[in-house]
């Protein structure tokens, strides 16, 4: 821990910093910084997503038909709703949307639901153990969320070409949206397109969640009557952010593999 | 120029740039909420029973209108607090001269 206390400046530096293990030095410290894992990113995204699994899974095998209890009852409520909502959004033939939708709304909503808890208190509990930096928030680490959309990006990429063919293919990214003649513009047009939507995705996500986490960072800073009054507010507006900021990450991915099976 | 001056000036045309990039989105989607809130509520005055529909997607289309600003005010913050970039030329100057 610091030696005295910290000023508001370093206060706020010192929750920036990641819990980073290099891979090239395959050490806490130095490495280029490419390399840098950020352990704690990864742990809690690993561990929420391991218990969102064992959760449903165990309410899949557990499931009766006659009463269900509380539990089946809340597992088959998500899976219906996000049914529901991929066959009004998705009209093709593909096995994976339903399951993938799921996945990516209840863990991201778990991921930024870890922002509602207190911001010191993690990192607090395992300064004992020497840990000096730990940020639990995995969605406010663009890291996580250029993940997420860099792997919707190639799936796009590989349902467009398994559904369309080359050829189909072709003629779609040369003739959309100005004709024949046009084709160098509409290539640009199309990777112009293609390349800023994984961006939009993960920074609209990022944006969001690190802002919601910067602000808790500088409530935490005011004097006990300025929490009082400010802490209920944000965290009031917050939870509304966690809860639309996953779906329409959901609603996104779903759009858009939707629109790289479509054939005009 | 002795050194504080450079780091001041620096610092002072950052405070500035982060001032616009936090404040100027808010502009933006302060705009963007009032039209699609009034876009909302005419809609729902000519069909009252379609108040749950339209309600998701407005908070669907609400949530896309935040993002930029959501990432203009992140790119602030980071400017702000996670150690400016800008004042690396300085420093390695004073590092060469000293």
């Amino acid at each position: 821990m610091a030696s005295g206390p910290l000023s508001s400046g370093e206060y706020v530096q010192h929750h920036l910093h990641h819990l980073n293990f290099n891979l090239k030095t395959l050490s806490f410290h130095g490495g280029p910084p490419f390399w840098d894992l950020h352990l704690d990113t990864f742990i809690v995204s690993w561990v929420l997503g391991l218990l969102f699994l064992g959760f449903f899974h165990h309410a899949a095998r557990k499931a009766v038909s006659g009463a269900p209890g509380k539990l089946q009852n809340f597992v088959e409520l998500a899976i219906e709703t996000i049914d529901g909502l991929v066959k009004e959004s998705f009209h093709y033939e593909n096995r994976l949307i339903a399951p993938l939708s799921l996945t990516i709304f209840i863990w991201v909503f778990l991921m930024n639901f870890m922002d509602l808890i207190p911001v010191d208190l993690v990192p607090w509990s395992l300064s004992f153990l020497g840990v000096k930096y730990f940020r639990l928030v995995p969605t406010a680490d663009p890291y996580l969320t250029f993940s997420l959309s860099i792997t919707v990006f190639l799936m796009v990429i590989y349902y467009n070409f398994k559904s369309k063919g080359f050829v189909k293919l072709g003629k779609e990214v040369l003739t959309h949206p100005f004709g024949i003649w046009l084709f160098p513009v509409n290539i640009l047009f199309r990777l112009l397109e293609e390349v800023v939507r994984p961006l939009s995705l993960s920074l609209r996500l990022f944006g969001n969640l690190f802002a919601g986490e910067m602000v808790f960072i500088m409530i935490a800073l005011l004097p006990w009557y300025g929490q009082a009054l400010l802490g209920p507010v944000w965290t009031i507006f917050h939870v509304l952010i966690i809860v639309l900021q996953a779906f329409i990450f959901m609603m996104l991915t779903i759009v858009y593999l939707s629109m790289a099976h479509e054939s005009h | 120029m002795d050194l504080a001056h450079l780091i001041a000036l620096v610092n002072a045309n950052t405070v500035i740039a982060v001032a616009l990039l936090i404040g100027l989105p808010s502009l933006g989607t302060a705009i963007g909420f009032g039209v699609l809130g009034g876009k909302f509520l005419e809609g729902l005055a000519r069909q009252p029973e379609l108040k749950g529909h339209l309600m998701m997607h407005m908070l669907i289309v609400a949530g896309l209108v935040d993002a930029f600003a959501a990432v203009s005010i992140a790119m602030g913050f980071v400017l702000l607090y996670g150690g400016n970039p800008l004042l690396h030329a300085i420093t390695a100057a004073a590092k060469l001269a000293s």
